[in-house]
């Protein structure tokens, strides 16, 4: 006999749903996982919250600036540049 | 600011690389400079996320320069001129490293914040909307980045190469030698950490 009941799929709980938000946030979840993450996420506010978290942290990385230079290390730089061009 | 406006940075920063290599290898020694000081800064970090020191960081760069110029007439302009110049630092970095791991701090345990069922027991508390805030965004971006050292080693190369250099998560794992898979997870490990840094400073005790 052919079974065409499936066993549906069990919903997510918040360890599970946690662990999958930095691929979610990268589009790298398969479209099943998407979906059940998404479900999970429209009724759990801490989850939510978390996400929102997640994506303030990486935000925050893409906005770090990088210190500035002295002065020396780019002329330090020229000089072997001028060395090069001369040899 | 927005991933839409961010990719039009990246892609006329881009362009702009292109027309600068262009002039180096015609002699120009200002568009040398401009390389210099576009990137120095940001390859330093990178650098020192593989060796740890920064003096040892510094010679890496210096090194990376010398075979950008000496290398800049086999640039094919295949890869952005960014790229390229990326993965000549990391691949010194890590044949200058002895491959030493250097502890960072233990693992933010997340775990105890969930019940046995998997629940939160511990929910996080609420601080994201705070940072739509743009002095406090400024504030997190300068914490975020101080807490870069407390990353463990691999965590860390991962995350300033793909969400501080905005690098493709493919050319990262071919940079430094790992799975696709493997990359992933160290993003989603040094990420989750970070974010439990900066929750600690907005306040959620853990």
């Amino acid at each position: 006999m052919i079974r065409l009941w499936r066993r549906r799929r069990r919903e997510l709980v918040c360890r599970e749903a946690v662990a999958l938000m930095s691929d979610y946030v990268d589009g790298g979840l398969d479209p099943d996982d998407r979906v059940r993450l998404e479900q999970h996420l429209a009724g759990c506010p801490h989850c939510t919250e978390y996400l929102a978290q997640l994506r303030a942290t990486i935000d925050a990385l893409g906005r770090a600036e990088p210190h500035d230079l002295p002065d020396e290390t780019v002329d330090e730089l020229v000089r072997l540049y001028r060395q090069w061009r001369a040899s | 600011m927005s991933a839409t406006s961010l990719a039009d940075v990246a892609s006329a920063r881009m362009d702009d690389d292109a027309v600068l290599v262009d002039r180096v290898r015609g002699g120009d020694e200002g568009a040398f400079v401009e390389l210099v000081n576009r990137y120095q800064a940001r390859l330093l970090r990178a650098a020192q996320a593989i060796v740890g020191s920064r003096a040892v960081a510094e010679e890496v760069v210096q090194d990376t320069w010398l075979a950008v110029v000496r290398g800049i007439d086999r640039f094919e302009g295949r890869s952005s001129f960014k790229t390229w110049l990326f993965r000549v630092t990391v691949n010194r970095a890590r044949s200058t490293v002895g491959r030493e791991q250097r502890a960072g701090r233990p693992e933010e345990d997340l775990e105890l914040r969930f019940d046995a069922t998997g629940a939160w027991a511990q929910p996080p508390v609420a601080w994201a909307d705070r940072v739509e805030d743009r002095i406090v965004a400024a504030q997190v971006a300068q914490r975020v980045q101080a807490f870069l050292p407390d990353l463990p080693e691999a965590q860390r190369q991962v995350v300033v190469l793909r969400d501080i250099e905005l690098l493709e998560a493919g050319d990262v794992a071919s940079m430094l030698g790992i799975s696709d898979g493997n990359q992933r997870v160290l993003l989603h490990r040094g990420r989750t950490r970070l974010r439990g840094l900066l929750a600690a400073e907005m306040g959620d005790v853990r």
